[in-house]
């Protein structure tokens, strides 16, 4: 397949602890998973000549290069959009090395997110940027409409209205992230499961979302090493070949708040995904797992029907009688999820995606050759399928 | 729930969006009307998508419309606002849909569909904020 398709592959991942209070800095957890990282694929800082993260996040490329030791930088770039940056990272790592911009580029998001500014909070931040988001979000903050959660709320209390959905079926998804969770060290909810009567009896956030539809704040970082398909071979682990990768953004698009148009809901995934079965030839019915961004529980659901694995307002069927669960038909978040394992802006889903090709994910799904991942809702997105 | 007294987010204001702020601070709550070809839009930019004209005045609603969505802000605190708040996504009559917050509606009344009717609430002499209340 001509294009980006297969030329590039993630070939090494990292991390730091998951946890709520680091005690480090934010740029000593970056550095710290990128060392992991390169040390994962047998590669050193003086093999890294491109570094790419978020435009959210707080350490730049150059601070990052300097720590690492990096002598020369041939490629850096951020990704706008809060974590709808996540899959991009990836996908502005796969362009460059195909193309002979770089060789080995480190895709990495660091932060204390929990110890540190918790995006949980109403952040006086994001309404006064002197940009035109902070102009976008005069229409929502000074209205008392100022945290994530309740921008996710405004979109599932209308999706509950035209689709007929409950908050059992936003629920399920919590429940199918914190079973994964229970056999996985990493996560925060290790060993802690919840049933659907503990959804419904959490406290409630943003009417209609409760406690256990939102996911953790939490402290850590994670890199990805990305280089050639060639290069790829010479490297001791299996490497996840980017089958596609893509970005999306939709109709009259906002930050979180993209209530203008007539369907409201996130036809920027619709982008993504119509561009991820372009670029690799595949379908959903080919994908045996996926990891779908879960900041909130809602809009798993609406992702699925984006990405074209059930019809619109048919999510809650799909996910009914344990389908997202590991033995289902789909199995989503192995790894936990951002409810279950933590919150690292989508890039600790892109590491279980790649755990789930070298079969090393602590939910192994059987003979997964094909993976999709995706970045933040209700912002401008991206998404990947890596392969064997 | 008290904010504990901090202060209110204020709006960031540009070119193309002062005439609303100006319109709230007169009592009128105001719709950007392209003058090229005549479509209203909210929120305002300085282009009109349709026509790509530059030429933009503004139409003054009739200040009601239709909920169609809602949200109840329980948790955390919002600057400057009492909780629960219950904050609405209304179609405007004129075919424009803006979000507002909407007083004297309970947590468990507020519906999709309900009528609104705007108000306008003073916070200081530089900022007031359309209010929504039951029609």
């Amino acid at each position: 397949m001509a294009g980006l398709s297969r030329e590039a592959a993630i070939v090494g991942i990292g991390a730091t602890e998951f946890s709520k209070e680091s005690g480090r800095s934010e740029l000593q957890l970056s550095v710290e998973a990128v060392l992991a990282a390169l040390a994962d694929c047998g590669l050193t800082p003086a093999d890294v000549d491109g570094l790419t993260t978020f435009t959210m996040d707080t350490s730049s490329e150059i601070a990052v290069a300097r720590e690492l030791g990096v002598p020369e930088l041939r490629f850096f770039s951020r990704i706008n959009y809060g974590g709808g940056a996540a899959c991009a990272t990836v996908q502005q790592a796969a362009m460059a090395v195909a193309t002979g911009v770089a060789d080995v580029v480190v895709c990495y998001r660091g932060f204390n997110e929990r110890s540190g500014s918790r995006f949980g909070q109403v952040s006086v931040a994001a309404a006064t940027q002197v940009n035109t988001n902070g102009l976008d979000n005069a229409w929502t903050y000074p209205m008392g409409l100022g945290t994530p959660a309740a921008t996710v709320a405004m979109q599932a209390r209308r999706y509950m209205h035209e689709y007929g959905a409950t908050s059992e079926d936003f629920g399920r998804v919590a429940v199918a992230d914190r079973r994964h969770a229970v056999t996985n060290p990493n996560a925060f909810f290790f060993e802690r499961p919840i049933t659907l009567e503990d959804h419904q009896a959490s406290r409630m956030i943003a009417d209609p979302l409760h406690l256990l539809d939102c996911c953790q704040e939490s402290d850590g970082a994670v890199a990805l090493v990305v280089v050639s398909a060639e290069r790829a071979k010479d490297l001791p682990q299996r490497p996840a070949y980017v089958a596609a990768a893509a970005q999306g953004s939709g109709k009259d698009q906002f930050v979180m708040t993209s209530y203008y148009r007539d369907d409201i809901g996130i036809p920027e995934m619709g982008v993504v995904g119509r561009e991820l079965w372009r670029q690799s030839g595949l379908r959903p019915d080919d994908m045996p797992v996926a990891i779908l961004y879960d900041h909130f529980t809602p809009y798993v659901l609406m992702q699925l029907e984006e990405l074209g694995f059930c019809g619109r307002g048919e999510a809650p069927g799909f996910v009914a009688d344990g389908a997202i669960e590991i033995g289902g038909r789909l199995p989503v978040n192995t790894h936990g999820g951002q409810l279950g394992e933590a919150y690292i802006h989508g890039m600790n889903g892109i590491a279980e995606g790649v755990r789930q090709l070298r079969g090393t994910s602590v939910n192994p799904v059987d003979g997964a050759e094909h993976v999709l991942v995706t970045a933040g809702t209700g912002v401008p997105t991206s998404g990947l399928v890596l392969s064997v | 729930m008290s904010a504990g007294g901090a202060a209110a987010i204020r709006p960031m204001v540009g070119r193309d969006s002062a005439f609303f702020w100006e319109g709230t601070a007169a009592g009128e709550l105001r719709i950007q009307k392209c003058n090229g070809c005549g479509s209203l839009r909210f929120p305002p930019g300085p282009s009109c998508p349709a026509c790509h004209s530059f030429d933009q005045t503004y139409v003054v609603a009739a200040g009601t419309g239709t909920v169609f969505s809602y949200v109840v802000h329980r948790h955390p605190p919002v600057p400057g606002k009492e909780l629960p708040i219950v904050i609405a996504l209304i179609d405007l009559d004129e075919g424009v849909r803006m979000v507002g917050e909407v007083a004297d509606v309970a947590a468990d009344e507020i519906e999709i569909g309900m009528r609104l009717r705007v108000g306008f609430s003073r916070i200081d002499d530089d900022l007031t904020l359309p209010t929504w209340r039951k029609a």
